[in-house]
């Protein structure tokens, strides 16, 4: 097929802007580096030498691992993406549709208005820690929710409206603990829910790439029996695709990705929603593609993001969801319009 | 050779299908026929395996299907079923090429590549291989659906006998490519080591093309053997609750049935 070849080539063509687009985020914000910098920084902190400057501890201990985790949490994101409108097939669904990320943005919430209460910490680690326990148990709930004896076709479409219901629930929880919540940490809620980078550190880099690795591989080798899901649960089970074992599979993948990403970050929208669109557009829906091809785009795009909210007001800095939408939405609206995509 | 022995599928207590055994054999066309909710795509979803039965057996070549994985299952037999929406744009040649599935890995081989090449050009959908799937119109979609159905089982895998379901086809074909494609099933179905069994609403197609006839009533086989057998007065106002009437073509000798107006009568 002669699409092998050219995916590559798109594939290459990706990661290249990924890498320039990186580049690009660590060069600029609150305080801008030239290459030199960056590379004396670099050098120096390979090197383990103590006697940085600030500027160059600036470089490597905040700009540098800020950077990287925007490239996983948008693989992390643009991944689920994908993995979740080929499971359901439907072009509307977001990553945390099965509950993940509402669930997560509970348990930060809970953190929040609750967490000084709480006489045993994880020092920085509590608040990912309360997230992703939210999103886990969340996704469980919906998972636990959706299961009947009988695996009948209509199961996935259950699940889909079991994660709305719970979802919805888990939205008026966060909703009442705002109301409740006092000024300050209302706020916090509120930032949370629009997602932000300001908190990141090779710790989080580590955390957010584990999770990147054991979704990522996984989901390359579930490409393909996910194409033949497009054409219907019936249909891929004729073709030789054991769909209920995928489903799960798919759906752990997601959850991994999703609530480890968001436990680090907060809830950032859309980009889970527009990455494999855009993607489709481009090359057609072939998942053996479109899963690096969203793991390399989702950075991208969430690099642009977290450079547009670090440089647009600084020194101060905008909630990347904000810029998510922001920035995302005109390529999408553009594309959609430009192709005959939906037919 | 296909045989199902005393199936029966229920769905919250009620039999779809009742105790139903038959036996199907290779080199000929069986066909299916029966009213709504007489158990007819049931049945062939539990022939195919995509439902398992409650009881009773279903074999192929003597060995009962129930513990076949999916793959080993997917080299041997395919199914057309009805209405398939494909949930994303996509290619037909892409499309098409999923039949394959089942035979490559990572990326299809030579073989697959000609494989979809035969198929399209006997379906005679070649032309549109670049067009995406859903600018087609329906008797175009259901003719690139079966030439992905039989990609599947083109080339027997081991020299094993090869099973092809078919259920209502012919839903949103015109008459013309109607016959065509009940052609092209013959054809298919003519190969020694291939069964064919399909779910068909058309009578009189059903007559002129099958080389066996069951009749369907309730979820359990009415009639089973040559079309001239089955399509019985009697069976078919059982069946269908309307009154038949019978006629020969006299130029082809093939029977039709039409059937008139209103409920059946008593005699």
């Amino acid at each position: 097929m002669k699409a092998r070849s050219s995916d590559r080539l798109w594939l290459l063509v990706l990661f290249v802007i990924m890498m320039v687009t990186t580049a690009f985020s660590i060069r600029y914000g609150a305080i801008d580096f030239s290459a030199h910098d960056m590379v004396t920084a670099g050098a120096g902190k390979l090197a383990g030498s103590n006697d940085l400057t600030l500027d160059q501890r600036i470089f490597v201990q905040l700009r540098l691992p800020r950077a990287i985790l925007c490239l996983l949490v948008g693989a992390c994101l643009g991944v689920g993406g994908t993995l979740m409108q080929a499971l359901f097939r439907n072009p509307i669904v977001e990553p945390g549709l099965v509950g993940t990320s509402s669930g997560a943005a509970f348990g930060a919430a809970l953190f929040y208005v609750f967490g000084a209460l709480l006489k045993v910490t994880l020092g920085g680690w509590t608040l990912p820690f309360a997230a992703c326990a939210g999103g886990v148990l969340s996704t469980y709930m919906v998972f636990a929710l959706a299961h009947t004896k009988s695996e009948g076709r209509s199961s996935i479409l259950r699940l889909l409206l079991t994660g709305l219901a719970i979802n919805a629930l888990f939205m008026s929880g966060i909703g009442f603990l705002s109301y409740i919540a006092r000024d300050p940490q209302a706020r916090s809620i509120i930032y949370w829910n629009l997602g932000t980078l300001s908190g990141a550190d090779w710790n989080s880099v580590f955390a957010v790439g584990l999770a990147t690795l054991i979704g990522l591989v996984p989901a390359i080798v579930y490409a393909k029996p996910l194409n033949a899901l497009m054409i219907g649960e019936d249909e891929a089970i004729a073709l030789g695709v054991n769909v209920s074992r995928l489903k799960w599979v798919v759906l752990t993948i997601n959850v991994i990705m999703v609530a480890v990403a968001t436990a680090f970050t907060g809830v950032i929208s859309f980009v889970g929603l527009i990455v494999p669109h855009i993607l489709r557009i481009l090359r057609g829906p072939d998942n053996r593609f479109l899963i690096l091809g969203s793991a390399l785009l989702g950075g991208t795009l969430l690099s642009i993001a977290d450079l547009v909210a670090r440089v647009s007001f600084r020194p101060a800095e905008l909630p990347i969801g904000i810029v998510t939408a922001v920035v995302g939405v005109p390529v999408f609206l553009s594309l959609l319009r430009s192709r005959e995509y939906l037919s | 050779m296909l045989n199902a022995s005393h199936v029966t599928f229920r769905v919250g207590g009620r039999a779809l299908v009742n105790n139903a055994t038959a036996s199907f054999e290779p080199g000929s066309l069986h066909l299916i026929i029966g009213p709504n909710g007489a158990g007819k795509s049931t049945f062939i979803k539990l022939l195919s395996r995509l439902l398992r039965p409650h009881s009773g057996t279903v074999q192929y070549d003597g060995q009962d299907v129930s513990s076949w994985s999916e793959r080993q299952l997917a080299h041997r037999r395919a199914v057309l079923s009805q209405a398939i929406e494909v949930a994303f744009a996509m290619p037909v040649r892409e499309l098409v090429m999923m039949g394959r599935y089942p035979h490559f890995g990572a990326r299809p081989g030579a073989r697959d590549l000609h494989v979809c090449e035969e198929v399209m050009k006997f379906f005679e959908v070649e032309d549109m291989a670049d067009r995406s799937y859903g600018t087609l119109s329906g008797g175009e979609k259901q003719r690139v659906q079966f030439a992905r159905v039989l990609a599947q089982i083109w080339h027997p895998v081991n020299g094993a006998v090869r099973y092809l379901f078919l259920d209502e086809p012919l839903t949103f074909l015109d008459i013309r490519h109607q016959i065509d494609f009940m052609n092209k099933v013959r054809t298919f179905a003519s190969q020694p080591d291939v069964v064919v069994v399909g779910v068909v609403h058309d009578l009189s197609l059903a007559a002129r093309f099958s080389d066996r006839l069951l009749l369907m009533h309730e979820g359990r086989i009415l009639a089973d053997g040559r079309p001239s057998d089955v399509l019985q007065e009697q069976h078919l106002r059982t069946a269908f609750q309307v009154h038949p009437v019978l006629l020969k073509n006299p130029a082809t000798g093939e029977e039709h049935v039409v059937f008139e107006s209103g409920e059946a009568r008593d005699q």
